[in-house]
């Protein structure tokens, strides 16, 4: 799959049927550059918005957006006449083409983001959008385990759907730190098993056990792929959770497809902030873009030896190093006292 | 108002001549985009007509593949953003192979920002642009010896009136006299005219001003700075005026006749027509685009029309006639 590289965007991702997700169908580091398919500028009227959880749920009326997203992607929104300079990138929910309406889960980090969640029916929201590569759907008829982190699950119950009318059988776990956290209309009652729900089963986790079960995602998710059925694990939330993820799902030899959240100022490809160590094809370490060859990556191609390491001035867990092997990591520095 | 807007009624914008001349070589338009904030132009295909750019400046090409830096490698700040990429890219082979191919195949004009560890890197990054069939499609070459985020970063080359003048002439002796050089400059320096005349007077043919400025961000939350390697190049509305004061500077000792007269390229801080306009008034021949194009990748389109519209209601018909007219007594 290349999505960057220009043209019509793809269909949804689809890997080949019968076999583990190939990760060179994922992530090609030959994909040097390109412009983000399907992508438009849009001042976008608000239809509505509301809380969904601890955030706020808008939707937007985008139509050449609206056709074109897939569940993955997100949106890069201005924040108006804040005097931010930066767009704020959410993660698109749901997309309506018939509607041509775009449902975004805002979560309040800062004062820039909070300008977005403010926005009323009626008002207008710049969006760039969609950007990103989509997940790409494992082979029709194979089970899959989405996971949630906080506002993370906003867009699993959209790619839920899309696999349960693939035949999958989909389980839904979503965690966050307390039931406040939790997302309300992303986080689908579907226990009835109704033929339309977007998932089969939702099994929640709460840190603090106000709902569901007390403890991690990972308790539940370990279990559910122990007890067979599903290979594929797809997932979106803070990267320390899509490392648990991964480690208990490679340990489960399920293969996982990540949503990153890194912080960006473009998110068209052009800015170079928002960049992860990630291995490509050809076996070799690069540090390649979030935003325009993720933010989806197979979690076997993340360097998690070097993403969240801590650095001198840094706090371990934020941001990532320079894998030393990775293509034109720096020379090794010179002793202390050496002349240059 | 001025005696010049009741000599020319009526002047409409589309009349407005908006081409740049630089130091010989003529730009379709002189708004072009800023190194560093464009990567080599196809990102920004999907939402503006690349075409229609005075140029794309490439982001800094050194001789060899580089990695960058860790992250967090961004910061945003009051009207600004801190960023510390550290000249990420694929080298210049791959820019000629690939990139300034696309470039030319979409019409676009490039100049090409190249940089080094060292004088001789300069010269061979620039020895291969010029040489390759990709030349063509290249109107111009910008020296950057003013980034923030290499690995010496106490010894940024332009913040000495030596290195600079090394560095321009690596340069110029690797490409001939031909190729025009534009010496792009930092404001972190004490006397901004004596290292311009250093770069002149080893074989610039012009000037760009600035670079970003070098700022630290620090998160009080974690009381840790918020770039990873801590320091980071300030730019984004925040730099404007710095940016206007090193034109105007660069312009006023021209017209003492401190500094042999070159064309300055004006850029920092430019999100809007008006923007854009200060530069030219206070000396810049043509303006570049930068930290805007992250927020709006068709900011340049909307610069060169609303600066159109300045021009032609102040009865300038061409951008030529409003450089530097600040300084007019």
């Amino acid at each position: 799959m290349s999505v960057p590289g220009g043209g019509a965007p793809e269909p949804l991702g689809v890997v080949a049927s019968g076999g583990p997700v190939d990760p060179a169908d994922l992530v090609d580091p030959a994909d040097e550059a390109g412009p983000p398919a399907g992508a438009v500028l849009v001042d976008a009227p608000v239809l509505s918005a509301g809380p969904d959880g601890a955030c706020t749920r808008l939707v937007v009326h985008a139509p050449a957006a609206a056709a074109a997203a897939r569940p993955g992607q997100f949106a890069a929104c201005s924040t108006g006449d804040s005097g931010m300079l930066l767009r704020r990138s959410f993660s698109i929910a749901a997309s309506d083409p018939a509607a041509g309406t775009l449902d975004l889960v805002v979560a309040v980090a800062g004062a820039g983001t909070a300008r977005v969640a403010a926005l009323r029916e009626g008002d207008r929201l710049s969006v760039v959008a969609p950007l990103g590569r989509p997940y790409a759907l494992p082979p029709a008829g194979e089970g899959v385990v989405l996971v949630g982190g906080g506002y993370g699950a906003a867009p699993l119950a959209w790619v839920g759907r899309l696999l349960r009318e693939r035949g999958s059988r989909v389980d839904l776990v979503v965690g966050a730190a307390t039931r406040e956290r939790l997302l309300g209309d992303t986080t689908p009652a579907a226990e009835d098993g109704a033929a339309d729900a977007p998932v089969d089963a939702v099994h929640v986790t709460t840190d603090d056990g106000s709902a569901g079960t007390r403890g991690r995602v990972t308790d539940v998710l370990g279990p559910l792929l122990a007890a067979g059925g599903a290979r594929h694990v797809l997932a979106c939330g803070p990267m320390a959770m899509l490392r648990a993820v991964h480690a208990v799902a490679a340990a489960a030899g399920a293969t996982t497809q990540l949503a990153t959240e890194e912080s960006m100022a473009c998110g068209i490809g052009v800015c170079m902030t928002c960049v992860l160590p990630v291995v490509g094809d050809d076996g070799r370490t690069r540090m390649v873009r979030a935003c325009t060859d993720g933010p989806v990556f197979p979690g076997e191609r993340l360097r998690w030896d070097a993403i969240g390491a801590p650095a001198p001035q840094r706090p371990a867990g934020v941001g990532a190093r320079v894998p030393d092997d990775a293509v034109g990591a720096p020379a090794p520095v010179a002793p202390v006292g050496r002349a240059r | 108002m001025s005696a010049a807007t009741d000599a020319r009624p009526g002047l409409a914008p589309e009349d407005v001549d908006l081409s740049a001349d630089l130091a010989g070589v003529r730009l379709r338009s002189g708004v072009m985009t800023a190194s560093g904030c464009a990567a080599a132009g196809r990102e920004l295909a999907a939402f503006t007509d690349v075409a229609a750019l005075g140029a794309v400046v490439t982001k800094s090409v050194m001789l060899a593949p580089r990695s960058g830096r860790p992250t967090p490698r961004m910061a945003e700040t009051p009207a600004g953003m801190l960023n510390s990429i550290g000249l990420q890219g694929g080298g210049v082979d791959a820019l000629v192979e690939h990139d300034l191919p696309w470039l030319a195949a979409a019409g676009a004009t490039a100049v090409v920002s190249v940089a080094g560890g060292d004088p001789d890197e300069f010269a061979e990054v620039a020895r291969r642009v010029v040489t390759s069939p990709a030349a063509a499609g290249v109107a111009a070459l910008e020296v950057n010896i003013s980034c923030p985020n290499v690995a010496n970063r106490g010894l940024v080359f332009a913040c000495d009136p030596g290195s600079s003048a090394a560095v321009l002439g690596a340069v110029r002796a690797a490409v001939g006299d031909d190729v025009v050089l534009l010496a792009k400059l930092s404001p972190d320096v004490t006397d901004l005219v004596a290292i311009a005349r250093a770069c002149v007077e080893a074989g610039a043919s012009g000037l760009t001003a600035i670079n970003t400025l070098l700022g630290v961000d620090i998160d009080v939350r974690t009381m840790r700075p918020r770039l990873a390697v801590t320091t980071g190049g300030l730019s984004g509305p925040a730099v404007r005026p710095v940016a206007v004061r090193c034109v105007w500077q660069l312009r006023a000792a021209m017209l003492a006749g401190l500094l042999p007269e070159v064309p300055v390229v004006g850029t920092g801080g430019v999100a809007g027509p008006e923007d854009a306009f200060q530069l030219v008034l206070a000396g810049a021949s043509a303006v570049q685009v930068g930290t805007a194009l992250f927020a709006d990748p068709s900011t340049p389109a909307r610069v060169d029309a609303g600066l159109r519209s300045l021009l032609a209601e102040r009865g300038l018909a061409s951008l030529g006639e409003a450089v530097g007219h600040a300084h007019r007594p």
